[in-house]
């Protein structure tokens, strides 16, 4: 792993080291922009940085826990990686610049939870004129829609 | 305040056991979507249990005073009389009307449970069950589709349905039969809820509930059905064989 001669001195750069980190699914947006990262202390070298499951039987939680100590551990830092459950991960921390992100990416971003309803737009075309064809999709926290006006199946990231 | 080992022990044991019946399903759904649903749903349900085995291992640790218990100890090296996993999820999957079955009846007792753990004096446990009830949603409005689609369906997807109420109906009662540990949860109340919500379901389903039928206990206190030792055999068959073998 490369190590970067910017050193980090406090939290804040702590925070832009986390922003770095892709998510292993979604490699457009970051586990920050994921609200993953919920909390990060730093005393001296400790660093203790606090993650929150997306879904309970996520599998890609291992490797981002692995991926902050690796990054921890080639800046000289000796990390703790703290799993924290309440309170529960919710889609509403993704920010919306990384909602265009996923757009962007072909992933229908998610609504938020106080809109009902909310239509589900074709993330090629635009339409509203989309459907669902089941509520999980290719990873857990996905829902597999088809466009009925370019045709393209996509992914949905549901509402959580 | 914290729950008794044996009650968080049940409760990831019912996942756990559900979760391995369900996998055996991998490659081999109806099509695709309903393959990637069942796996998807098996996922939630294992990692349910994951974050159930880990806080039962703390306890057991913090109780011995070593730190030999650990969430794969729990789900690999126990014997079938140690599980207190219900009888209903460890019943053999059978057809896609079956396991479809077996798969709502829980869920939606999962939904009204967990709904009151959320408000649990165990603050760990609370915090499980907040995160858990998002996905036990999904669960049961996929699961609750399935009844609807077979039991409202062909004759044979009725017949089909019918069969599994026949099965797995006798294993419904001890859902809500409370073990000695089992203190924390009115399962009066969630038996009323879960009743309402089977019946409303049933109904549009065009399915009877069956009545005055002989419900079987005993999973709770570890005297299972002769189904739970094949399947720990599967479950359990690298570590017993290999023991401590890791990748």
């Amino acid at each position: 792993m490369e190590i970067l001669n910017d050193t980090i001195t406090d939290v804040d750069g702590l925070w832009k080291l986390m922003e770095s980190i892709p998510d292993p699914e979604i490699p457009v947006i970051s586990i920050t922009d994921l609200g993953i990262v919920r909390t990060i202390e730093l005393q001296g070298k400790n660093v203790e940085v606090s993650i929150t499951p997306t879904y309970s039987g996520c599998p890609a939680m291992d490797m981002i826990a692995m991926q902050i100590k690796m990054e921890l551990l080639s800046r000289g830092f000796s990390p703790v990686i703290k799993t924290v459950l309440s309170p529960a991960w919710t889609t509403d921390w993704i920010s919306p610049a990384a909602k265009e992100k996923l757009n962007a990416y072909g992933i229908a971003p998610p609504s938020l939870s106080t809109e009902k309803n909310a239509v589900v737009k074709c993330p090629l075309c635009n339409s509203s004129h989309t459907e669902m064809i089941s509520h999980f999709g290719s990873t857990a926290c996905k829902a597999l829609y088809r466009c009925n006006d370019c045709k393209e199946c996509f992914d949905l990231f549901k509402c959580h | 305040m914290q729950f008794p080992l044996s009650y968080i022990l049940h409760l990831a044991d019912n996942n756990l056991i559900l979760a391995q019946r369900n996998g055996d399903w991998c490659g081999h759904g109806p099509i695709l979507e309903q393959d990637i649903a069942i796996t998807n749903i098996t996922l939630d349900v294992l990692g349910q249990a994951r974050m159930l085995y880990q806080y039962a291992a703390e306890i057991s640790n913090s109780m011995s005073g070593n730190n030999i218990v650990t969430e794969d100890t729990l789900a690999y090296l126990r014997k079938e009389n140690e599980f207190k996993n219900c009888l209903l999820v460890e019943h053999p999957n059978g057809d896609w009307a079956q396991t479809v079955l077996k798969q709502y009846l829980f869920s939606q007792f999962q939904f009204f449970l967990y709904e009151e753990l959320s408000n649990s004096n165990d603050e760990r446990i609370a915090a499980i069950a907040v995160k858990s009830l998002k996905e036990i949603s999904y669960h049961v409005k996929w699961s609750s589709e399935w009844v609807l689609r077979l039991g409202d369906g062909t004759a044979e997807s009725h017949d089909r349905m019918t069969n599994a109420i026949d099965s797995l109906w006798m294993y419904t009662g001890e859902m809500f039969t409370p073990a000695s540990y089992e203190t924390f949860a009115d399962l009066t109340k969630i038996m009323e809820k879960w009743m309402q919500a089977v019946k409303e379901i049933f109904e549009e389903a065009t399915l009877a509930i069956p009545e005055n039928m002989f419900m079987q206990v005993g999973g709770k206190n570890g005297v299972h059905t002769e189904h739970l030792g094949f399947l720990l055999t599967d479950l359990q068959y690298l570590q017993r064989t290999y023991p401590n073998a890791e990748w």
